[in-house]
């Protein structure tokens, strides 16, 4: 019975999610992906006819090794916008996660179980609720952020927030139960002993930022409501392959597609081999 | 500056669980001899002794210094754990660390640091991470981490029970010499040959008492209670 209510509600999200996404990213999306799929483009190379997905992989390649212009410019604002929304969750995570983990006060577990929740936050969510904030009628509505890239930077950092610092809780409390007596006996408490965790978990750390910029710079939904996917202004990656996708430029959106894995496996990699080496040099 | 010991411990219980680790230990720790608490696995003397450092209240009874300690002053005792507990960092930083905890002037942290390790034979490591040096120099740095901080009480809780006899002598010999240097020296162990080896008194507790109290050439003459001549004698053929 249980295991039946958990997956209506999982279903129940994917069928409310999905068509939302479509709509948004065009209004006849559904009708343009079909047609792109049910008599796919031929092109021949010495006679033999390519099918649709290795010709956009073809397309793709001619993009990226091309250097596109366009193809650069969607890139370099998704970069911009997933990493200062990671430079902003960063800030605010490392202090939270570390306080909630080395402070005691009522709530406190409460509050635990919230950012372990708030993990799985549905980025279409947060991206409403930016959106009713920094829309003209809501609080913040004076700003005119709406649309821009800095409204998609407070959507993801909201995102990543919980990622970060409920991560980051779990690390400083694991290190603060192996340490707490030594710390205490050499009469260290509070914010200092807090700071001393973080730096001594530097390299757990940088598992828990990756995966904040992973969430950040693969999520569709946030950035699509309060960014508008407007082309040369608020149009990343994620939103792009969406709009392309359903549009039937298969090659722009699959050389995203690529760039945005390789991004992605670039940074796990590099991560890997900080971790691993400070291991092996600090134990 | 008057002196922190002595320590008064008036009937000092400790509940945990609904099970009585520590039942109305009554004790005065003086300045001088080497204290040793000397008990069974489970009988209570981590417990005692992480409260006379002020890491556990107890649930009834005093724990008294002479002179107490004010918060946000440095701390003018020192504890060495069972197991070394280290910072990802190099081994002199973590004895600068402690000073810098001790608001040790930032100048003459460099110096005092090194010397402590120069005193425990740790000065060709200063610059190692300290969580990658083995066991028994872990434990010596903890010694010089400790011993850097020129406390007027060292608390030790079982600082050989991982370690093979050759690194158990090191550490043996580091406590003399920081007890020669002025320090007041307070140990558990279960070991009754270290007891022999390091102790001027022994506190012997027994299921959360304390069943005896002796200069340690009478404990082991002639233990004055039934529960440590049993402990003795159980103790031996293993020692």
């Amino acid at each position: 019975m249980r295991f039946r209510g958990l997956s209506g509600a999982i279903m129940h999200r994917h069928s409310y999610l999905a068509p939302k996404t479509q709509r948004l990213a065009s209004p006849d999306a559904a009708l343009l992906h079909a047609d792109a799929y049910a008599e796919p483009k031929t092109a021949t190379i010495g006679g033999r006819p390519l099918n649709a997905i290795a010709e956009a992989l073809l397309g793709a390649l001619g993009l990226i090794t091309a250097w596109d212009a366009k193809l650069v410019e969607i890139v370099a604002l998704s970069l911009k916008v997933s990493l200062s929304a990671v430079l902003f969750a960063t800030l605010l995570a490392l202090p939270l996660g570390a306080a909630v983990a080395v402070a005691r006060f009522p709530g406190r577990h409460a509050l635990i179980v919230l950012l372990n929740a708030l993990m799985g936050l549905p980025p279409v969510v947060v991206g409403l609720v930016v959106y009713l904030l920094l829309s003209r009628a809501g609080p913040l509505g004076e700003f005119g952020l709406l649309f821009t890239p800095p409204a998609m930077v407070i959507a993801q950092t909201l995102l990543i927030l919980p990622i970060i610092a409920a991560l980051t809780r779990q690390g400083v409390e694991d290190a603060w139960i192996e340490y707490q007596d030594q710390l205490r006996s050499l009469g260290v408490s509070g914010v200092p002993a807090a700071l001393t965790l973080l730096w001594d978990i530097r390299y757990s750390l940088v598992t828990a930022v990756l995966a904040g910029l992973g969430r950040a710079s693969a999520e569709v939904g946030a950035v699509m409501i309060v960014g508008g996917n407007i082309d040369g202004v608020t149009r990343v990656m994620t939103t792009t392959i969406a709009l392309e996708t359903s549009k039937g430029d298969l090659p722009l959106a699959l050389s995203l597609g690529i760039v945005l894995i390789l991004i992605v496996l670039l940074l796990n990699a590099a991560a890997f081999l900080v971790k691993e080496a400070a291991q092996r040099k600090y134990g | 500056m008057s002196a922190l010991l002595p320590l008064r411990l008036s009937e000092v219980s400790f509940h945990a669980g609904g099970r009585t680790i520590l039942d109305r230990v009554s004790a005065e720790i003086v300045a001088g001899p080497r204290t040793l608490i000397l008990g069974a696995n489970g009988a209570g003397k981590s417990v005692l002794m992480r409260i006379c450092h002020g890491l556990l209240s107890p649930t009834a009874g005093r724990v008294q210094w002479s002179e107490a300690e004010t918060p946000g002053k440095p701390r003018r005792q020192a504890m060495v754990f069972q197991r070394p507990v280290m910072l990802r960092r190099s081994a002199l930083a973590n004895v600068t660390y402690a000073l810098k905890a001790a608001q040790v002037p930032r100048a003459a942290r460099r110096t005092r640091a090194l010397a402590a390790l120069d005193h425990v034979g740790l000065a060709s490591l200063a610059e190692h991470p300290a969580r990658v040096l083995s066991g028994g120099e872990q434990q010596r740095l903890a010694l010089a981490r400790a011993w850097a901080l020129r406390p007027e009480v060292l608390f030790l809780d079982e600082p050989t029970a991982n370690l093979d006899p050759s690194a158990t002598r090191e550490v043996e010999a580091i406590i003399g010499a920081i007890h020669a240097a002025g320090a007041k020296i307070v140990m558990t162990t279960h070991n009754l040959g270290q007891a022999r080896r390091l102790a001027d008194e022994i506190l012997f507790i027994h299921q959360g008492r304390l069943a005896e109290r002796a200069p340690v050439e009478a404990f082991f003459k002639q233990p004055a209670s039934a529960e440590a001549a049993a402990f003795i004698k159980g103790e031996l053929p293993w020692t």
